[in-house]
């Protein structure tokens, strides 16, 4: 689209915006490989020799606690946010009823709520229910707050699926459930990839329902956990940019692995709400 | 033979209408059950909570104890008062301009240069599209390092260019900060924004550039007159997902900074947070954490009224 110009100054562009968003993440991962007077004595070369040993002593403290809690807390919330949301979101696009509208704008308006409005009668709650420091206290905070954008994609969706197919599925006297998982939720598989790389994203990097509804690190997530490793390795720099790396990692893992879904996932997402 | 049709036709037609009363009741039923499990959540985890802000935002309450004592709308008198909290929207506004002006025109330097011709496009979106999938917590312990006074990456790089005089405690300063915090913010999501407008522009008609080409525009003009009016619909999206966002903002600077050095870079969420479980001011707290939500509801209303009637005027 800008063909014409000649291209040096869009390479010299570029690579100014490479520094710009690679370089802290590159001086992370090359800290991460140096031990520790290697980078009091030069912190920005190379390393002498790549040493693991920064990620041997992650893997003994508390990581792969962390990373399991993180990854189950997302897993869940994204699966019960699918389903809950495609449900409701049903009769929303397909039937005629009076409260229709005003339940699809109930959910609308849950877009621009900032969480934080909803933090201390959340923390409350949590801890009357018995569920103040538990992964499972995080699941509906987390569920709660994915429902607007996923309902708002899952109607959108259903909106443009051809009548014809259920009026032919009625006429066989299948009921509405029948009809939703049978013949409505199978087709929904690009809405349901859309809904859950936008908020397996967002829940995998949550930090503050995290840090108020829990405290011990027995259910720290990776963010609390990087906290803590940052808090306890203090001057061991090495150390912690390796804790940093190994926290990225994954996310980045499967970004590399599925880029084109995940940014047309987000680009939906965000353009939706 | 015709009396016999209709007595026999009689009971048939009340029967249908039961049936399709009974089909109608067994809809709303089928209705309710697929909303209710989602509605449920919603309802406790968003709705209850808004007005049980708004009302623990009356009482002066420790969050502890059994103890609230009604105080009427005081804490929000009080709030009118409170200059940290004025201070704290005023770094929230500053946060809405920054990342109006930075990580819109960024995101989408970024995205047009996708699609010029240069080469490795792939490694150059991975690497610009990085900043955003990091977790938060790990770009702000990050630019800590960055940023720090005794051997951060920033000072190295002022002294290699002669500029030592420049060199300081960039976080640890008060009046430099906020800006250090705002750009780390702009850092983080300007690859966001790139997606988004990148998105957009795949979208754009190839046919409308080859016009353009017959008419021989060069390539500024057909910025001007094509991509960027045609972008303008997701750069006004972008800009009420950034002032939203900004109005919210919590993690970064909580990470980084928790608001200081002396309230220098508080925001009306770190500010909430503090009042409520660093002060345990659950009331007070509340009250903070109301405003924010009316503040980010006025500034949408404003929004969205303001694009209805550019629309009208088109």
């Amino acid at each position: 689209m800008i063909r014409k110009i000649s291209q040096m100054p869009i390479y010299l562009l570029a690579i100014i915006l490479l520094l710009f968003t690679g370089l802290p993440f590159f001086i992370m991962v090359n800290t991460s490989f140096k031990q520790q007077l290697e980078f009091m004595t030069s912190p920005w070369s190379l390393p002498e020799s790549i040493s693991f040993s920064n990620y041997a002593l992650l893997l003994e403290l508390d990581f792969t606690r962390y990373f399991l809690n993180s990854l189950f807390l997302s897993v869940a919330s994204v699966i019960l946010v699918i389903v809950l949301g495609a449900m409701a979101s049903y009769p929303l696009a397909r039937l005629k009823f009076r409260l229709n509208k005003p339940v699809f704008l109930l959910f609308m308006i849950g877009m621009m709520i900032p969480i934080h409005t909803t933090l201390i009668p959340i923390y409350i709650l949590t801890s009357k229910m018995g569920l103040y420091d538990t992964l499972w206290g995080l699941i509906g905070p987390y569920v709660a707050f994915a429902l607007p954008i996923s309902v708002i994609i899952f109607t959108q969706f259903m909106r443009d699926i051809p009548r014809e197919l259920e009026e032919s599925a009625k006429i066989d006297g299948c009921g509405h459930f029948r009809l939703f998982w049978r013949i409505i939720f199978p087709l929904l598989t690009p809405a349901v990839a859309t809904v859950a790389i936008y908020n397996f994203i967002h829940i995998w990097n949550e930090f503050i329902f995290a840090l108020v509804l829990t405290s011990s690190s027995d259910v720290a997530t990776l963010p609390l956990g990087l906290r803590e490793f940052y808090g306890e390795f203090s001057v061991n720099v090495p150390g912690i940019m390796a804790a940093l790396t190994l926290g990225s990692l994954p996310l980045l893992l499967v970004y590399f692995v599925a880029q084109e879904k995940i940014v047309k996932g987000l680009a939906a997402g965000s353009v939706k709400g | 033979m015709l009396e016999k049709v209709e007595k026999l036709s009689k009971p048939k037609v009340a029967t249908s209408t039961d049936v399709k009363k009974a089909r109608k009741r067994k809809e709303i039923l089928a209705i309710i059950a697929f909303i209710a499990p989602a509605l449920l959540v919603y309802g406790v985890y968003v709705v209850y909570s808004i007005f049980m802000t708004f009302y623990y935002s009356l009482f002066d309450w420790s969050g502890i104890d059994n103890n609230l004592v009604f105080l009427g709308l005081s804490n929000y008198i009080e709030l009118f008062q409170d200059g940290v909290f004025w201070k704290s929207l005023q770094n929230n506004f500053l946060l809405v301009a920054a990342s109006l002006l930075t990580q819109l025109p960024l995101g989408l330097i970024m995205a047009l240069l996708l699609f010029s011709p240069i080469k490795g496009i792939r490694f150059f979106r991975s690497i610009f599209f990085m900043p955003f999938l990091m977790s938060t917590v790990a770009i702000g312990i990050l630019f800590i390092f960055i940023y720090d006074g005794n051997f951060g990456l920033l000072n190295d790089l002022l002294r290699m260019v002669g500029l030592e005089s420049w060199q300081r405690a960039w976080i640890g300063t008060e009046s430099t900060a906020i800006w250090a915090v705002i750009a780390t913010v702009c850092w983080q999501f300007a690859p966001f924004y790139m997606i988004l407008f990148r998105a957009a522009i795949v979208g754009i008609p190839e046919e409308l550039y080859e016009a353009a080409d017959i008419d021989g525009a060069n390539s500024l003009q057909r910025f001007k007159n094509i991509t960027f009016p045609l972008l303008m619909p997701i750069i006004t999206t972008s800009a009420i997902l950034s002032i939203i966002g900004s109005l919210k903002y919590f993690d970064l600077i909580y990470v980084m900074t928790g608001g200081g050095p002396s309230n220098s870079t508080e925001l009306m969420a770190t500010y909430m947070y503090k009042q409520t479980f660093t002060n345990f001011n659950m009331g007070y707290g509340s009250s903070v954490s109301f405003s924010m939500l009316i503040i980010a509801f006025i500034v949408t209303i404003v929004i969205l009224f303001g694009e209805r009637r550019r629309r009208g005027e088109e």
